[in-house]
């Protein structure tokens, strides 16, 4: 070993064309042969000399780096000039250039312009040495833990720390000052950040949707919240958990919607925070219950939006070491297999899993459509034992059908036989076909209309999140929403004023009603274009406005009814035509029928009489 | 050589220091300083030559008759006389010699020539008219530029066969690796210079190719611990390199130093006479010093633990001088013990029990320790007012120091330095704990006060003036508090400061640069006041005696200076280590000073006489830290190997080997009362160690302390008491507050 280290040493010699290029550089062309030898074995020699100086020097410095000024120090000893400023950026300063048989060596002198040195901002000034005592604790019951002990005034008390004779204190503590400079979590906030904090957190689960509005915005956009991000993480977390317990949908809506805006904030990386933040989505997707009259209110809704922030942020953050998606596969699996499993927590999972990807659905959910119909017929078509199981069957089937529908017109060739379908799938067979049936039509639709593409092709998914950071930035006062946002992207994107999108004939709006018999409620309702501009620059908040656009549904009243009467609660789900043109554009991706491309990328409004409820709805 | 040296500066400057310090010595130093500074080996051995004049033995004679021609030939008539007077030779003896050499041009200078090689007899034949020596040394003197390393490396010029080195060498391995076991780890160590001499003579005599052989075939042979050296050997192929590096200088004009039990020794001689291998028996007359003891062989592990240094061990008379050890006596300061009881009772009711301990603690100072200088061997500054103050303060923080121990360990308390960028080279604390100074290789130096008394400058003479001088508190009013910080930073320097140290009474602060000056600074103004030339190299450390007054510094020239603060020339110079100088210590008794070294030996020095009384030898790397025990008896030494070495400095013998530390050791500290040490390393750690433990169980009977050859235990693990790391701060000082709290300071490296 030592034998061979010796022998490098002795081996290496500078080779002869170093020689040759250097005297090039100082401009003796013809070097003999025999010159080179001799002179690469007396620099290579120097050169060594040098190097075991300047390591001396490096040795005094209390130094591991070996620095230019020891070399210069070296040759000062030599009683060389030492090179003054030696400050290239490169270790090897020469250039080389050849042409007409001629190879050269040069240094590489750059024109600068004085002027750009001048003006250019002068450098921060490095900070002044300063001295920092730390006190290495013996003892960790010692008086004075962090103090900083001078010895002049030290007291007796922490001299007679004593040790137990081992290591064991050594690893940890040393350097304590130095730890408290950054310290691990969360700092002291400023006064003013402290106020920032109070304000947004109160507009976010306050009753003023403006200010809602505008806190969240604030919250999406900041740069400088990272130091507030560990309180904002706890608020939620704390809120979800409270809210679930007293059922409190709108509070929790509130609070997803947060977990959004902070997850579109492009300054904050929200990883450090996902212990925190994961179970509270996760709570919001499959508790059995997220307000007090599950018949009525619309917790579905939270599911769907949750669900989506749950395969965002799986998207965003899962890696192979913290695994995230897996995870949370696994566990909406095992939750869903169960067969005690509520129809409110059995949605949820499925929600959670169908928005993970195609691939998941393929996987994982397709498979269990037959066990999963014949659990819907079970309630459907057995004897009635509530009403909320009923509510909760349908919806699970509409979910189903919303999600596989798209999947199943990839993997299947085009001749759908009902048959066929009810034979594979049970129960959601005739109805898969049906829906199938119309992806595919929608498909071909979309496939015509090949200038619509250039619109929503940045559009990754119709999501919550894509509405927001994509088309509607356009539009100032619009603030991020939970329920409504998708609904104005849509509503937004024929807006004439866009140059790329000539104005629609007609948008497209899918209602769908909550009220039992849903399922078979779902429309396509064209309203003119102007029609659909109201909704479109009426991005304030009020009520009334909106209400053009929305059709509604009387619970138990028949579908197909366009009246503008408001009434008690109704889902809207609007489809421009533009949109649902993009969407299958995507379709190579999501082959989609309408109307599970609308659910997929429209929205939801939902409205009921709470109060609590109906601030939630911007419009 | 060294020895000699120092006596003869001695023999001057001893009266005056003795009489009276405050005198200056400037014209003797000067003449002791130049003849020095030109510390080429040439002059230096023939001013050794003249002292050995007094043994008259027939070789001596002849010597003497060289240096009388070579000193005629210059036109030195003067310095014949008195030489000739002095060896009591017949003035005629001389002359047909001498003429007979002039004629043949520049034989003198050949003589001289072969004079530094030692081997008189070939000397005498060429002086004595062998013209063809006298015909080779001229073209030789015509061709080298520098004589004084002409006369070293001349002594390579006989030379045998190249081709048949490599033969010579591995038969003399076959030779050793055949002998019993108890000779070959004695023998062994033959190895190493063998090799070093024969290859130099190789390359001296123009055989590149073979020395390279030769090198490559063997340099895997050598000790790991010779690697520093073997890469230096291995950069030098030509004989134009020889010229002018202090390394191989280092090794050709000392003498490498073996202990060799005397039958090994013989089993040696035996071998090469037989196979009339006259080649490597002339390498070992002419460049070895054997030292040949009675007795057992050693054991590999014992040479080990002793070998390593550029020029072997010590020689076994090198550390047989006496040294005073003990400690001084401390002057009997009245304690005012009511101030100390009124502070006292306000604890309890502990005064009772303190004023016995005072007055034990003062009568075992009374008594002289016999091992200890008498109080006048070197002149000390008398106490001011304020030293005796501090004396009380030091013996009140005294009584509340805490007892350390194994089970009683101290805690340390971090000062770390941010935002140094790499640049901090140097620290100290004054002994009060009251002050830390850096310095930067930005050359300044820095000074911080880590009590909550600001450092504040004295106020102008304008301002002076104005105070009234009688009152009471002019030391207070003298300060200006418009100046008040807590740290200062003082510029001179022009390089990198590589030592810095404290006076006793913290009025002053030395530092030490690679400017090749030490500076002095006034911590009352802030000012330099003084810049100690003499260094013509980088300086890399200084230090103040414990009394004030004197203080050591050396560097590059492989010299250190003692100095008094009021003289700008040296008092006294040590010469006679091989390398840089990398370190220096007063003991704590202020009579002798320790240095260690880069060419990995460390020597006691007496102030008094100058001479070397002790060289150490063991460390596998540069040295790079010393410490004297608080009691004066043992030394502890940290090097680049990352081994702590304790010495008994009485013996001369090493006492205790530490091993643990995995990079240099920048710092080593005592505790208050020598329990236990503390070492300090760029390995990011503070190590502390059971010394007592170390001295203790060390088996010594008297065979080994007369031969020194001690047989260590490897129970490092035992001694280690406790590792504190750091999280990326080299540890590069090391202090104990008087009430035996460890300070540490580095500087952060992120």
């Amino acid at each position: 070993m030592a034998e061979e280290r010796r022998q490098k040493h002795c081996s290496v010699v500078l080779p002869t064309e170093s020689m040759k290029a250097m005297a090039e550089s100082v401009g003796v062309g013809q070097l003999q042969e025999d010159s080179c030898v001799a002179l690469s074995e007396e620099v290579s020699y120097r050169i060594k000399e040098i190097a075991q100086d300047a390591l001396k020097f490096m040795h005094h410095g209390k130094r591991r780096k070996l620095t230019t000024s020891d070399i210069d120090n070296a040759l000062k000893l030599k009683n060389v000039e030492p090179l003054y400023g030696f400050q290239s950026q490169e270790f090897i300063p020469f250039r080389f250039a050849s042409g007409g048989g001629r190879e050269l060596h040069f240094y590489e002198e750059k024109e600068v312009d004085l002027s750009d040195i001048i003006n250019t901002p002068l450098p921060r000034v490095p900070l002044d040495v300063s001295l920092k005592a730390t006190k290495e604790q013996q003892k960790v019951e010692s008086t004075e833990p962090l103090k900083v002990v001078k010895p002049g005034q030290e007291e007796e008390g922490t001299i007679q720390g004593k040790g137990q004779g081992t290591t064991t204190p050594d690893g940890k503590g040393k350097e304590k000052g130095l730890i408290r400079l950054k310290p691990r979590s969360t700092h002291e906030l400023s006064v003013e950040q402290q106020l920032y904090y109070k304000e947004i957190t109160e507009a976010c689960v306050g009753s003023c949707e403006a200010k809602r509005a505008e806190a969240l915005q604030s919250i999406a956009t900041d740069p400088g919240l990272y130091q507030m991000l560990p309180r904002f993480s706890t608020f939620i977390s704390e809120g979800v958990r409270v809210n679930v317990v007293q059922n409190n949908l709108a509070l929790l809506i509130y609070l997803m919607r947060m977990v959004k805006a902070l997850m579109d904030n492009p300054t904050l990386y929200l990883e450090k925070y996902l212990h925190e933040l994961i179970p509270a989505v996760v709570t919001c997707i499959v508790s059995k219950q997220l307000c007090l009259r599950p018949d009525v209110d619309n917790h579905w809704a939270l599911r769907d939006f949750a669900a989506r922030l749950m395969a965002q942020s799986c998207k965003t953050f899962s890696t192979t070491t913290n695994n995230i998606q897996s995870r949370i596969t696994k566990t909406f699996t095992k939750s869903w297999l169960d067969d005690k499993t509520q129809w409110t927590t059995r949605y949820g999972c499925i929600a959670g899993l169908a928005e993970l990807g195609p691939d998941v659905i393929k996987t994982l959910i397709i498979p269990r459509l037959a066990i999963e119909g014949a659990r819907i017929k079970a309630v459907m078509e057995g004897p009635v034992i509530s009403n909320i199981d009923k509510i909760g069957a349908e919806h699970v089937q509409s979910l189903l059908l919303k999600h596989c529908a798209s999947v199943i017109a990839k993997l299947r060739s085009p001749p759908d036989n009902v048959e066929q379908y009810r034979t594979e799938y049970g129960y959601l067979g005739p109805m898969l076909c049906s829906h199938v049936m119309k992806a595919r039509t929608q498909a071909a639709l979309q496939a015509q209309q090949v200038n619509r593409t250039t619109l929503t092709i940045t559009q990754p998914r119709p999501t919550l999140s894509v509405s927001q950071s994509g088309l509607s930035g356009s539009s100032g006062p619009r603030t991020p929403s939970i329920i409504k946002v998708p609904s104005s992207l849509t509503l937004m994107s024929p807006r004439p004023g866009t140059p790329s999108q000539p104005s629609p004939p007609a948008t497209k709006y899918i209602v769908m009603a909550t009220s039992a018999g849903a399922a078979s409620t779902q429309q396509v309702i064209t309203l003119s274009s102007s029609q659909s501009a109201s909704p479109v620059t009426s991005t304030v908040p009020s009520a009334t406005s909106t209400l053009q656009p929305l059709v509604k549904l009387e619970p138990g009243s028949g579908p197909g009814l366009t009246a503008s009467r408001p009434l008690q609660k109704y889902i809207v789900v609007s489809l421009p035509s533009s949109a649902s043109s993009s969407l299958e554009t995507k379709s190579s991706v999501l082959p989609t029928s309408i109307s599970s491309s609308s659910l997929d990328g429209g929205m939801k409004l939902e409205r009921s009489e709470s109060p609590g409820a109906s601030t939630q709805s911007p419009h | 050589m060294a020895a000699v040296q120092g006596g003869m500066s001695d023999a001057d400057i001893e009266t005056d220091i003795k009489t009276e310090p405050s005198t200056d010595g400037f014209g003797n130093n000067n003449a002791n300083d130049g003849r020095v500074l030109s510390a080429s080996p040439g002059s230096g051995s023939s001013t050794g030559s003249n002292k050995q004049t007094a043994a008259v033995t027939p070789e001596d004679q002849q010597t003497l008759l060289a240096v009388l021609q070579f000193l005629k030939k210059n036109k030195l008539i003067e310095s014949v006389e008195i030489l000739r007077r002095e060896a009591g030779l017949p003035e005629n003896s001389l002359d047909p010699k001498a003429t007979e050499s002039a004629g043949a041009g520049s034989g003198g200078a050949a003589g001289i020539v072969d004079l530094e090689g030692g081997d008189v007899s070939s000397l005498l034949s060429r002086v004595t008219g062998s013209s063809s020596a006298g015909a080779q040394a001229p073209t030789k003197a015509v061709a080298e530029d520098q004589p004084d390393v002409r006369v070293v490396l001349s002594a390579y010029s006989q030379q045998g066969d190249p081709t048949l080195y490599e033969v010579y060498y591995s038969d003399l391995k076959k030779f050793i690796e055949t002998v019993l076991d108890c000779h070959r780890a004695e023998l062994s160590q033959v190895f190493y210079p063998l090799f070093v001499h024969m290859y130099l003579e190789l390359v001296y005599n123009n055989h590149e190719s073979e020395a390279k052989a030769f090198f490559e075939k063997f340099s895997g042979d050598q000790e790991c611990y010779y690697e520093e050296d073997l890469r230096v050997l291995s950069g030098l192929t030509k004989k134009e390199h020889m010229r002018g590096n202090e390394t191989l200088l280092d090794f050709r004009t000392s003498k490498f130093v073996l202990r060799i039990s005397r039958d090994s020794y013989q089993l040696l001689k035996r071998h090469l006479q037989e196979r009339q291998n006259n080649q490597i028996w002339n390498i070992i007359q002419e460049h070895l010093y054997i030292d040949i003891f009675d007795g057992m062989p050693r054991s590999k592990s014992q040479i080990d633990a002793m070998s390593g240094s550029l020029a072997g061990e010590a020689k076994r008379e090198a550390n047989k001088t006496k040294v005073y050890y003990g400690l001084l006596k401390e002057p009997e300061i009245e304690l005012p013990l009511d101030d100390e009881d009124e502070e006292a009772e306000n604890e309890e009711g502990k005064p009772k029990k303190k004023k016995p301990k005072k007055d034990s603690m003062g009568s075992k100072s009374k008594k002289q320790d016999p091992n200890a200088p008498s109080q006048n061997r070197i002149p000390l500054p008398e106490l001011k007012d304020s030293d005796k103050l501090d004396k009380i303060m030091y013996m009140k923080e005294a009584t509340k120091r805490i007892r350390l121990g194994s089970d009683n360990l101290p805690s340390v308390c971090f000062y770390t330095f941010l935002n140094a960028y790499q640049g901090l080279t140097a620290v100290d604390f004054t002994d009060d704990s009251s002050l830390i100074a850096g310095g930067f290789a930005d050359s300044t130096v820095r000074v911080w006060s880590v009590t909550p008394k600001k450092l504040r400058k004295v106020k102008s003479a304008a301002d002076l003036n104005l105070i009234d001088k009688e009152s009471d508190d002019v030391l207070e009013r003298i300060m200006d508090e418009k100046t008040a910080s807590e740290s200062k930073i003082m510029y001179g320097h022009s390089g990198p400061v590589y030592g810095i140290s404290f006076s006793p009474d913290r009025n002053y602060l030395l530092s030490s640069s690679e400017d090749g000056t030490v500076r002095l600074w006034s911590l009352l103004t802030f000012t330099c006041l003084v810049a100690y030339k003499g260094h013509n190299y980088p300086v890399w450390d200084t230090q103040f005696s414990p009394y004030g007054y004197y203080f050591v510094s050396g560097g590059h020239d492989r010299v250190a200076r003692l100095w008094a603060t009021d003289h700008y020339q040296p008092l006294r110079i040590f010469s006679g280590h091989l390398a840089d100088i990398t370190c220096t210590r007063f003991h704590p008794n202020s009579n002798y000073v320790a240095t260690g070294s880069s060419d990995r030996t460390i020597r006691v020095w007496d102030v008094l006489s100058g001479n070397c009384v002790r060289i150490f030898t063991g460390h596998k790397g540069p040295i790079h830290s010393l410490a004297f025990s608080p009691n004066g008896k043992f030394l502890a030494s940290g090097a680049t190997d990352g081994r702590v070495l304790l010495w008994d400095i009485g013996h001369g013998l090493m006492m205790g080997e530490l091993k643990g530390h995995t990079d240099t050791i920048y710092s080593l500290r005592f505790s208050r009362d020598g329990e236990i040490l503390a070492s300090g390393s760029m390995d990011n750690t503070v190590r502390l160690w059971d010394v007592m433990k170390a001295f203790d169980d060390l088996e010594t009977d008297d065979f080994t302390a007369a031969t020194g050859h001690i047989h260590l235990q490897d129970n490092s693990q035992e001694l280690l008491l406790g590792t504190y790391t750091t999280k990326s701060t080299p540890v590069i000082h090391l202090h104990f507050t008087r009430r035996n709290l460890l300070l540490a300071a580095g500087a952060f490296n992120p």
